[in-house]
């Protein structure tokens, strides 16, 4: 069988899938990066290597997210493509006559409007990353609570509380005077989701036009509290779809197909065995002191970028 | 006496030749880079924008280089950054230095001081009026053409053949265009950086996107502090104009456009002036719209209000003339990665939207 591979490497996630002719999804994972973007790659690899075993030819590649360039390089990609384009392909796809689409992830969140399938309008938070995944994961253990049981905590609230959601360090603020004055815990993460879901409407959806069907994705989409208070504010459905949290790497996969015409340039699963190391160094040649990446491959360089004039970039 | 100014664009090249024809040293600040923007963050109030952090940065290391006197433009209107040349010279002090920073204000506003201040230069180094008119016409003369050849670049990149051309032909332009010393000399500059960027082989097939490029002057002007948004958006093979360049060269060429018509297309969204380059924004964004460019980009110094204010206005003028416009607020970060996902599906937003317009047409 055919199958076509999309990696999603974010700040806090990878996540890998694949996909046949039919955008059935395969197989599905999501890996926390935790600042080691080429070893995730490699520990995905191996994971869907052994999912898929000999059943499945990968006839195309498509990465998205942060490290997409890296991941293009690590795997022999043959789609590089920005994460909002992935998520409104893989949007349009799942739910048909999707007009918007709230995504979190993170360190981004973002709104895509698109009209008649194509995208019309997006937004993404601008220099601060308050209310994305990597606030809640850092609550949650502040509170001692497995990031999974946080939005099932926020439904169980008779009377969430008032937070500050405009910036994350004025939240946790706002949470700790609160909960020093004795609010239960409930209300105190109801009212954080309804913070977040206030800051991200006022800050990222601000003047657009927020039309159901309503999508939201992004790995925090696995936080019900999150929903719900989505769903009070906006007064329409939210959907989540089934692959909510990997929706990137399935738009991304998806844009392979569009893109691969004959073959693929997909280096096989091996890849997860190559030893690949990263490095930096600051290039003294002018005032702009750029700070160039060089990725090796057994001690040889097979990439380079970071450099404004392309000196070093085009010497790999 | 060693005078130095902003870098802002390539405007130093001509304002160097300036300095030194008015019988002064010219101190040319180093290109802004991260020691500039340490400098600047590390004495500027943390409040302060990002242009504001950049010249104290710039005039620092100008110091550094023995500069004595700081000539810088002031503001008019309600933009905080018509107060920064009182700042700046309030924090050199403070730092123990006693380099003086003169603002030229608009001679509209005040002739008296705007002449003054223009003889406290020229007086001690006994040159004449006569000269002074006659050295300032040269160097606005090099002025222009230096706009009139980074305009040429930007028309050309999105078509280059190979990717990095263009820019590598520029930079050597800009060193004739340096070297040119007499009105003749900087005239036979202008034809000869005319023909190299002619001369880059390019695709003229390609179908290119046009954008074109609003907000707030320094972060327009100076590719250090917006990432060089117009090299990268021209190597994804968009075409970007400026609205703003500091001669009006394009007065002559197409797509100039008066500051009264600009406010003329901003008046049925907002008829106040706001500060700063807040009301060019709206205005240069419906006559982008007008003018059948596919979207604008709208750059902005972090809490910069002008520009804040002039954001939701342009919301409704995409609601209202259907074109896509991305707002970039610019701070201290010097990751590019975000800046390129956001200008990536920002092209691709637009592409789309083309063909979706022709599939309409046919």
């Amino acid at each position: 069988m055919k199958g076509y591979l999309g990696i999603d490497v974010g700040s806090v996630s990878t996540n890998l899938v694949v996909i046949d002719e039919n955008n059935e999804v395969l197989v599905s994972l999501y890996i926390r990066t935790r600042g080691q973007p080429i070893k995730a790659v490699q520990d995905g690899l191996k994971q869907v290597a052994a999912e898929i075993g000999e059943s499945v030819t990968i006839c195309g590649v498509g990465v998205t997210g942060s490290a997409r360039h890296l991941t293009s390089v690590l795997v022999g990609a043959d789609s590089v493509k920005n994460e909002i384009t992935a998520h409104a392909v893989a949007a349009s796809a799942m739910v048909p006559g999707v007009q918007t689409v709230l995504e979190i992830g993170g360190q981004d969140s973002k709104i895509i409007i698109l009209r008649q399938g194509i995208v019309t309008d997006f937004a993404m938070n601008t220099v601060c990353a308050a209310g994305t995944g990597s606030f809640l994961d850092q609550q949650a253990s502040r509170l001692n609570i497995p990031i999974e049981e946080f939005g099932g905590l926020a439904l169980k609230s008779r009377g969430p509380v008032r937070i500050a959601g405009r910036c994350s360090v004025f939240a946790e603020s706002d949470m700790i005077h609160k909960q020093q004055l004795g609010h239960n815990l409930e209300d105190i993460i109801a009212g954080l989701c309804e913070a977040l879901v206030r800051n991200y409407l006022n800050n990222v959806g601000k003047g657009k036009e927020i039309l159901p069907p309503v999508v939201f994705q992004g790995g925090v989409a696995a936080n019900i509290g999150i929903k719900v208070a989505f769903e009070k504010a906006l007064g329409v459905e939210v959907i989540i779809p089934r692959y909510f949290s990997v929706m990137g790497a399935i738009g991304a996969a998806m844009l392979a197909r569009q893109k691969v015409k004959k073959k693929t340039n997909f280096k096989g699963f091996d890849v997860s065995n190559f030893k690949y190391k990263a490095g930096s160094f600051e290039c003294k040649g002018c005032a702009n002191l750029c700070e160039v990446i060089e990725i090796f491959h057994d001690e040889q360089v097979i990439a380079r970028w970071g450099d404004r004039c392309g000196k070093w970039e085009n010497i790999s | 006496m060693k005078i130095t100014f902003p870098y802002m664009g390539t405007s130093h090249i001509a304002f160097k030749m300036l300095v030194k024809d008015l019988g002064h040293e010219p101190v040319v600040p180093p290109k802004p880079s991260k020691r500039t923007l340490t400098y600047g963050t590390q004495y500027s109030p943390e409040f302060a924008c990002l242009p504001f952090k950049i010249l104290l940065g710039s005039y620092l290391e100008a110091i550094e280089k023995g500069a004595e006197l700081v000539i810088t433009s002031g503001g008019a209107g309600p933009c905080r950054a018509g107060y920064y040349g009182v700042l700046h010279q309030k924090i050199l002090q403070d730092l123990g230095y006693d380099t003086k920073i003169m603002v030229m204000e608009s001679p509209y506003r005040n002739i008296f001081d705007f002449l003054g201040k223009i003889k406290a230069v020229i007086g001690p180094s006994g040159v004449s009026w006569w000269t002074f008119i006659k050295m300032f016409k040269k160097a606005w003369e090099k002025l222009k053409v230096l706009d009139e050849t980074e305009f040429l670049s930007h028309q050309i990149r999105p078509f280059e053949v190979n990717k990095g051309e263009t820019t590598k032909v520029f930079n050597k332009c800009l060193e004739i265009i340096d070297e040119a010393y007499t009105l003749a000399e900087i005239l036979e500059a202008r034809e000869i950086t005319g023909k190299m960027l002619n001369n880059i082989p390019q695709d003229r097939n390609r179908r290119v996107l046009k954008v074109g490029i609003v907000g707030e002057i320094y972060v327009v002007l100076e590719p250090f502090a917006n990432h060089d948004i117009e090299t990268t958006l021209g190597e994804m093979g968009v075409l970007t104009h400026r609205s703003i360049y500091l001669s009006d060269w394009t007065r002559e060429n197409t797509g100039y456009e008066s500051t009264e018509s600009v406010i003329k297309a901003a008046s049925p969204y907002i008829d106040e002036l706001f500060g700063g380059h807040g009301i060019c924004s709206v205005g240069h964004s419906v006559l982008y719209a007008k003018k059948g460019f596919d979207g604008v980009v709208q750059l902005a110094p972090f809490s910069c209000i002008p520009e804040i204010v002039a954001k939701p206005i342009l919301a409704k003028v995409t609601e209202d003339h259907g074109i896509p416009v991305l707002t970039i607020f610019l701070d201290e970060q010097t990751g590019k990665a975000g800046l390129q996902t956001r200008l990536e599906a920002f092209v691709d937003l637009l592409a789309q939207k083309r063909s979706r317009l022709e599939e309409i047409a046919i």
